[in-house]
């Protein structure tokens, strides 16, 4: 998006900064950057919220580096937040960063290195580092200031640690309230607001605290008034209808609060487990109970033995721990107990990269465990889509009994959007466990002929006494000897699918219902890739998206949608082979996921382009190969 | 309206012995088991003991997981969940967690709890979560055709042990008294169906996780493995307590050894649980007053839709924004 800038004098007359030329734009990536422990992440979080607050329009991006404690001042160690907010809907975390607020120069450095700040970018450095009693430190800020300079950055220097210093002893605990309260100038937001936040944030703290954390807030929002020349103004639309800021965990973890669903159970592991400490913090409230088990097979297992009990369960996890849960997956598949899986997926394989983003669990949960396991895998694309994405699970699951996978990842587990503030609804909820008499005859896999379906017997049910196993069964649920009752039920497992399927409206097209090239994306990367779409639309490219959220089974009405298109391609964050690699073509190429998905159930030459680098993905980017695919550059 | 007059009470109690199912009630095909295979001994004792104990067949849960034992569970007529090889413990302890109303019971082989499910095992006990849990100890993998189990005496030979297995089996009952939160341990043996039957008994009362090690004989491959102890009643003891199990004149005739043990002395059991020779039989180990994690998480579980809306509109007030820009 260009940035179309007016610059307009605020009313009245204050002192120096207060008397900044407002610039006006319409949208602004900020991102505030620490060492970790400095708090930049919280600073950017409540920024996000308090800009949402006003009205605008806001999508946060955590920054986090790889180890828990990096070295301090290291390149690697960027530690923080991004946040992109705008005058409409902010979608995803935008390409480039306008303004950076950063501790030290050596984090900084890492985000320049990256490619993170557009050219021309407002630098906020603290200035401490250049008379460090330490001469080589003194002397690596000076040189990393000369050199941003000369590269056209506007760096201005902010004495953050001596300002902070007057207030509390300790400035890696307040530096970031600080520098919360010069970002609230700049963009001249509410102050109140800002307080109100900052009370809000700290809620668990002590009183002591939040009033320390509160001065801060105002000593920065005041040093900047005075000494900054430098102010934005993002107009606010303030949305008709109430919002809510939530990160994607927590819209998860409210999900398994409004589907009714009682159980969860978990085994820590990163992006997954921030939402069961959230679930953990609320679920008592309502009954409900996070059960951290010894390991992901036990968390699974126990998340069975619950549903089979009559409360469906749901257990959340990412890659690793997925894989662990692969053959208790089979034995629900097989069973037909309901099951709500949560992956929040991140890189891959093996321990991969636990903190970053990937869209590598697509093949695994949609074709995963041994033999055949149809299940059904939902891939949230929004914060909102987070929390109705568990709800619509459990409701399948216990409808279908089946296991439904719920597929998010890094990108969405931290990232914050405001979103419509959803309304209960009682029949989220599940229904009552079912203890009624079984109608004498009545077999437990009675399964329908034209769906699959069959009652499921829970524990308690008078008559309806069977031995579940996870052998081949018959209709009666004894293991079956002869071959056509296997067969009989990998049918009856597999119709419940295409039942499923049936009930499944086609997706909207993003654009024109026709063109030249159709982008076809899934989960987290709706936002980037429909940005992508309106600005290749702007340039006057005949290109449109289609985004998936039913991923398996894949609703109808696809292949008319890809047939109306010269060409279609997927976008996605799994790895697909690069046709330009020498010994790469047409016989040996690895599709991406999706692409491999389509390609194989429609007949259409599908091609693909994907990115694996562990950020979220940029609109320029898809932009970018949106253009170059239809041949302009 | 509760009918005093005598015909009100007579027919009460005939509704009831109604309601009572019978042995026959509770069994069901015929089971597939070699002759002489130990786990016929513990069936027979678990349909015994439901009938006894009045249980409800649909109030009841057999879990089990993949091994010659675990095909108990299709053998009662009762609710069954034969599941994966190692993994009925938290199977069961979600079936607990969900369903305090159920009777909840596992029957698991050696190889299955002590093998694939050892992580299960150890935090089961830790955990103390009311349910019953059998372990069919043949000290060999039945099911697959005789490989080696971690219990397996050193020397046994097996089809993955041709010249005999390397290592001291593992002592289940060392193990398990070692375990923090441990609360019901005992040993019985599929022979002596008295003491089996008893200490089932005791362990379905216990409020807690009761722990029963059944030395189980696997005469398809492991004919002589307990011959010492069969053959030889001076090598098995036999534990009694008046807080505990007494032994009948019967079984007092047959075993000469008796021990008086009080389990509540968990040094004592400890000790005891490392003899071999002769084999202590009953309940070692009692602690009735061990926290249930299961009653723990469910200490403020009533589930409502109520809550449910009040809870959701709580954290959406925290985190909204209102129509208008200002906090709610
Ligand atoms: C994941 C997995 N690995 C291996 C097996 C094969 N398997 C089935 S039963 C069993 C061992 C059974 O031994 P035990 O638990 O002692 O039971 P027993 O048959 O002796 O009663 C094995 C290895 C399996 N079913 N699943
Ligand atoms: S193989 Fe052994 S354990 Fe299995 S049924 Fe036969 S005797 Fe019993
Ligand atoms: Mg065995």
């Amino acid at each position: 998006m260009t940035t179309t800038s007016e610059s307009v004098p605020l009313p009245g007359a204050h002192p120096a900064g207060a008397g900044a030329q407002v610039t006006t734009v319409p949208e602004h990536v900020v991102e505030i950057i620490s060492d970790s422990g400095e708090g930049a992440q919280r600073c950017g979080q409540s920024f996000g919220a308090i800009a949402a607050r006003t009205g605008n329009g806001v999508w946060t991006v955590e920054i986090i580096p790889a180890e828990i404690q990096p070295p301090a001042r290291s390149v690697a160690g960027a530690s923080g937040n991004r946040v992109r907010l705008g005058s409409s809907r902010i979608t995803n975390g935008g390409d480039a960063a306008d303004l950076v607020v950063a501790f030290n120069e050596q984090v900084l450095l890492g985000r320049v290195h990256a490619n993170e700040l557009k050219p021309g970018c407002t630098i906020l450095l603290e200035s401490m580092w250049r008379a460090h009693r330490n001469p080589s430190i003194a002397a690596s800020y000076a040189e990393a200031f000369d050199a941003l300079v000369a590269s056209g950055y506007r760096v201005v220097e902010v004495p953050m640690e001596r300002e902070c210093r007057k207030l509390v002893p300790d400035t890696r605990r307040g530096k970031n309230m600080f520098a919360l309260g010069m970002l609230c100038s700049i963009y001249r937001l509410d102050l109140d607001l800002a307080r109100d936040q900052v009370a809000l944030t700290f809620r668990k703290k002590t009183r002591a605290l939040i009033e320390t954390n509160t001065r801060l807030l105002v000593a920065g929002y005041e040093w900047a008034r005075e000494h900054l020349d430098l102010a934005f103004h993002i107009p606010a639309a303030p949305a008709a209808q109430d919002q809510v800021v939530l990160n994607g965990n927590m819209a998860l973890a409210l999900g398994v609060v409004a589907s009714g669903m009682e159980v969860c159970s978990m085994y820590p592991i990163t992006p997954a487990t921030s939402a069961s400490h959230y679930l953990s913090e609320i679920f008592p409230k309502v009954g409900g109970v996070v059960h951290q088990a010894e390991d992901e097979i036990a968390a699974c297992t126990f998340a069975i033995g619950a549903s089979y009990a009559g409360k469906c369960a749901v257990t959340i996890t990412s890659g690793p721990g997925y894989s662990l849960k692969q053959e208790a997956i089979g034995l629900a598949v097989m069973a037909e107990i309901p099951l709500v899986v949560v992956d929040v997926q991140r890189g891959g394989p093996s321990t991969g990269q636990p903190t970053k983003v990937e869209q590598g669990d697509l093949l695994t949960t949609v074709f995963g465990s041994h033999g055949d396991a149809p299940k059904v895998v939902i891939a949230p694309s929004s914060i909102e889509d987070c929390f109705y994405s568990v709800i619509t699970a459990r409701r399948i699951a216990e409808t279908f009994n089946m296991v439904v996978v719920v597929l998010s990842d890094a990108s969405l587990a931290t990232a914050q959007q405001p979103f419509p503030r959803p309304e209960f609804d009682p029949a989220w909820l599940a229904p009552p466990v079912d203890q009624s008499q079984v109608p004498e005859g009545l077999a437990p896999y009675a399964w329908d002929e034209t769906t699959g379906l069959s009652r499921r017997f829970v524990p308690g049910q008078p008559g309806g006494m069977y031995t579940l196993t996870g052998l081949a069964h018959d209709t009666a649920g004894s293991v079956a000897y002869d071959p056509d009752a296997n067969e009989q039920g990998l049918h009856a497992r597999s119709l419940k699918l295409a039942a499923l399927q049936r009930t499944l409206t086609t997706p909207t097209v993003h654009g024109d219902e026709s063109g030249d090239l159709l982008v076809i994306g899934w989960g987290s990367t709706k936002g980037a890739i429909e940005e992508a779409v309106d600005r290749a639309r702007d340039d006057g490219l005949r290109v449109s998206s289609l985004h998936l959220r039913f991923v398996n089974p894949l609703p109808s009405g696809l292949k008319e949608i890809m047939d109306r298109f010269g060409r279609v391609m997927t976008v996605e964050g799994n790895w697909g082979d690069r046709p330009d690699d020498r010994i790469i073509d047409e016989s040996n190429r690895r599709y991406t996921a999706l692409a491999m998905l389509l390609r194989s159930r429609y007949l259409v030459d599908v091609d693909c382009w994907s990115e694996v680098g562990g950020q979220p993905l940029k609109p320029g980017r898809v932009h970018r190969v949106i253009t170059r695919k239809l041949g302009r550059s | 309206m509760i009918d005093f007059s005598r015909d009100g009470v007579a027919e009460c109690l005939l509704r009831l012995y109604d309601e009572r199912v019978e042995i026959e009630g509770f069994q069901k095909g015929v089971p597939r088991w070699c002759a002489g295979c130990g786990d016929n001994a513990v069936l027979a004792a678990l349909q015994r003991l439901l009938r006894d104990e009045g249980l409800r067949p649909e109030k009841t849960v057999f879990v089990s997981g993949i091994g010659c034992s675990s095909r108990l569970p299709h053998y009662m007529n009762t609710y069954g969940f034969h599941g994966i090889h190692g993994r009925a413990l938290p199977v069961a302890e979600g079936i607990r967690l969900a369903r305090p109303d159920l009777n909840v019971f596992v029957n698991t082989g050696d190889g299955d709890s002590f093998s694939i499910g050892a992580a299960h095992w150890l935090h089961a006990i830790r955990y103390n979560m009311r349910m019953v849990v059998m372990v069919h100890d043949n000290q060999i993998y039945g099911l697959t055709k005789k490989q080696a189990s971690p219990t397996s005496p050193r020397g046994t030979k097996s089809n993955t042990t041709p010249r005999g297995s390397y290592l001291e089996g593992l002592n289940p009952l060392t193990v398990t008294l070692g375990v923090q939160n441990v609360s019901f341990v005992a040993q019985v043996a599929d022979w002596i169906p008295e003491v089996l039957y008893d200490v089932i008994q005791a362990a379905f009362h216990h409020d807690g996780l009761s722990f029963i090690r059944i030395v189980q004989r696997c005469p398809e491959w492991m004919p002589d493995n307990f011959d010492r102890w069969l053959h030889d009643p001076a090598k098995v003891t036999l534990l009694h307590h008046p807080t505990s199990l007494s032994i009948s004149p019967a079984l007092a005739r047959l075993y000469p050894n008796h021990l008086e043990h009080d389990p509540s002395n968990i040094h004592r059991a400890r000790e005891l649980a490392s003899v071999q020779d002769p084999v202590p039989i009953g309940i070692l180990y009692h602690d009735p007053t061990v926290p249930r994690y299961d009653e723990i998480l469910r200490a403020d579980a009533t589930h409502s839709g109520t809550a449910v809306r009040r809870l959701l509109d709580a954290e959406f007030d925290k985190f909204a924004v209102q129509g208008g820009g200002t906090r709610v």
